[in-house]
């Protein structure tokens, strides 16, 4: 039976703060239904400041200025896009470290609207230098990740998704998985993506890279795979957003890049996750529609240098 | 810019006056006289790491010392005078700050400066950061203050009405804001400060800024009056008007 990775979140949290008297809980009402019994036995660690991002971010950063290790979660909309600066100053600037998790990632709360959508924390996440970057697929992956995120002490980002593959891969970050090897190109799926993109690419000769983290980028893995210079990358927020990191990766190559991702375009649409997965071509039907163009686009020699983002 | 200062290059730490500390700015500043503006933060600044606080260049790792965060970031040359006087670092920097080699800039950084707790400059970070300092030092059992420094002007900011809300229900004792008021917020109201703060439950007294042994009083730990709540306190240290 599948957990649910919400849940999953809060209980590693709960243990957590049984098992390491440093560690701290900050919220800003949103999961609190999870979190009244850690509340209750730890008073002092478990904070709720109320509807108040800019606040919870500094509150976390704040204890980390003390030596604790702080866990600050809401919404990825609020914590990442709405209280930015405070990331940027509260912990990179006073150089602090600290686990933020975020949840409803890209269109988990399809039905809320763009209020509550952030196809754009990972990007934006990536503007500043440092963080680690999970983006769990599983909610095993969320347990392993947040763990070994608050065994640390560096800064980790921790993105929570509903939607999750049907089978859990060990957290390591900076190492992607070879999944299945190919002589083609190679499909690098992130997070809850590697379902699709296995289905997608089920009868294709392609290699499947799976990774549950994505700051720092498995470069490495990435060079050590590629059969031909072509590379697809699928990740479950903006389309592109790892783009600079494949380039990087293959600075002395000349490979093609098809970017596969969240849209910029508003929807207006409400719906369930899938119909959104749908709609920005990030369901099986749409991967293999993706996938299939551009290996064909190569096979019949419109080979391009440069790389197709959409 | 004069560098011909008395006190240029020497380090004679704990010896400094008040006094001296218009010189040391001025090895900054390069002015004899100062203008309010410049020194609005100053007498505050004295009165804390001079008989308020217990924090020194001897116990600056120590995690039971007081915390002093300065949120007002901008004119800094009075925090800096101050922690040179005191030790914190030596005299011979404030000459060339803010060149690309020293580690004094125009807001100061706490990675590049001995005894400076939070770095800062954009406004409406320090009172929340000094939230998150206290909850974790109570967390911690530690009985340590945390004294946060704000500009009147800087209140605007709604992050900090997000943090005195908090503060007030978590009922953290050991926070004390200073709000240095010199009248330079555009809709500012005579006793709003004061007031907003008691609304929330905060105990708020206004001061004379410039005056030490009023701030001393002011600024000691208080010991809460019989039946009295728990509660964070405000000072604010009215200054003169910044435009006057």
């Amino acid at each position: 039976m599948t957990r649910d990775t919400r849940e999953i979140f809060a209980s590693t949290t709960a243990a957590l703060l049984e098992e390491d008297l440093s560690v701290a809980l900050v919220y800003a009402e949103i999961s609190g239904q999870y979190f009244r019994e850690a509340e209750r036995l730890h008073p002092d660690r478990v904070v709720n400041v109320g509807i108040r991002e800019q606040l919870l971010v500094n509150v976390g950063a704040g204890l980390a200025l003390t030596g604790m290790r702080p866990v600050v979660h809401t919404f990825a909309s609020f914590l990442v896009e709405r209280a930015f600066e405070q990331v940027k100053l509260g912990f990179n600037h006073q150089d602090v470290g600290g686990v933020l998790v975020g949840s409803g990632a890209s269109y988990d709360i399809s039905g809320g609207g763009r209020t509550h959508q952030a196809p754009g924390d990972v990007a934006l996440m990536d503007t500043l230098p440092d963080w680690t970057v999970h983006v769990p697929g599983h909610a095993d992956e969320v347990e392993s990740a947040l763990r070994l995120a608050v065994a640390g002490s560096g800064r980790d980002y921790v993105r929570v998704t509903g939607q999750q593959n049907r089978d859990p891969f060990p957290v390591t970050p900076g190492r992607f998985h070879l999944v299945r090897r190919g002589a083609g190109a190679t499909v690098v799926a992130v997070g809850p993506m590697l379902d699709p993109v296995l289905e997608a690419v089920a009868d294709l000769d392609v290699s499947v890279l799976y990774a549950n983290t994505v700051r720092p980028f498995d470069g490495r893995s990435l060079r050590a795979v590629l059969g031909t210079p072509d590379v697809v990358l699928v990740e479950p927020y903006l389309a592109g957003t790892s783009a600079r990191c494949v380039d990087d990766a293959l600075v002395d190559v000349p490979h093609r890049l098809l970017a596969l991702g969240v849209g910029r375009r508003e929807l207006r649409r409400y719906g369930a996750p899938a119909d959104h997965a749908a709609a920005h071509g990030l369901d099986a039907a749409g991967i293999r529609r993706a996938v299939a163009g551009f290996l064909a686009a190569e096979a019949t020699g419109h080979r391009s240098a440069g790389r197709s983002v959409p | 810019m004069t560098t011909t200062n008395a006190l240029a290059g020497t380090d004679r730490g704990p010896e400094y006056t008040y006094a001296d500390v218009y010189d040391l700015m001025s090895l900054m500043t390069g002015d004899e006289k100062h203008s309010a503006a410049a020194t609005s933060t100053l007498d505050v600044l004295w009165v804390l790491y001079d008989s308020v606080l217990d924090v020194s260049p001897d116990n600056i790792a120590d995690p039971g010392r007081d915390r002093f965060l300065l949120s007002k970031g901008h004119g800094p040359m009075a925090y800096y005078a101050v922690l040179a006087a005191k030790g914190f670092f030596p005299v011979a920097w404030l000459a060339d700050w803010a060149s690309y080699d020293s580690p004094l800039g125009y807001h100061p950084d706490r990675t590049l400066v001995p005894g400076v707790e939070i770095s800062s400059g954009s406004l409406g970070h320090g009172l929340p950061l000094a939230v998150g300092t206290a909850l974790g030092l109570r967390a911690q059992g530690l009985d340590s203050r945390v004294v946060v420094m704000v500009g009147d002007a800087e209140l605007d900011e709604g992050s900090n009405h997000e943090a005195v809300e908090l503060a007030a229900a978590l009922e953290l004792e050991a926070l004390t804001v200073v709000v240095v008021d010199n009248r330079s917020a555009s809709y500012g109201v005579p006793g709003r400060i004061e007031e907003r703060f008691a609304t929330n439950g905060w105990h708020a007294v206004g001061v004379d800024g410039r005056d030490h042994a009023v701030l001393h009083r002011a600024l000691t730990r208080r010991r809460r009056t019989p039946g009295e709540p728990a509660r964070p306190s405000v000072v604010v240290a009215h200054v003169e008007e910044k435009w006057s």
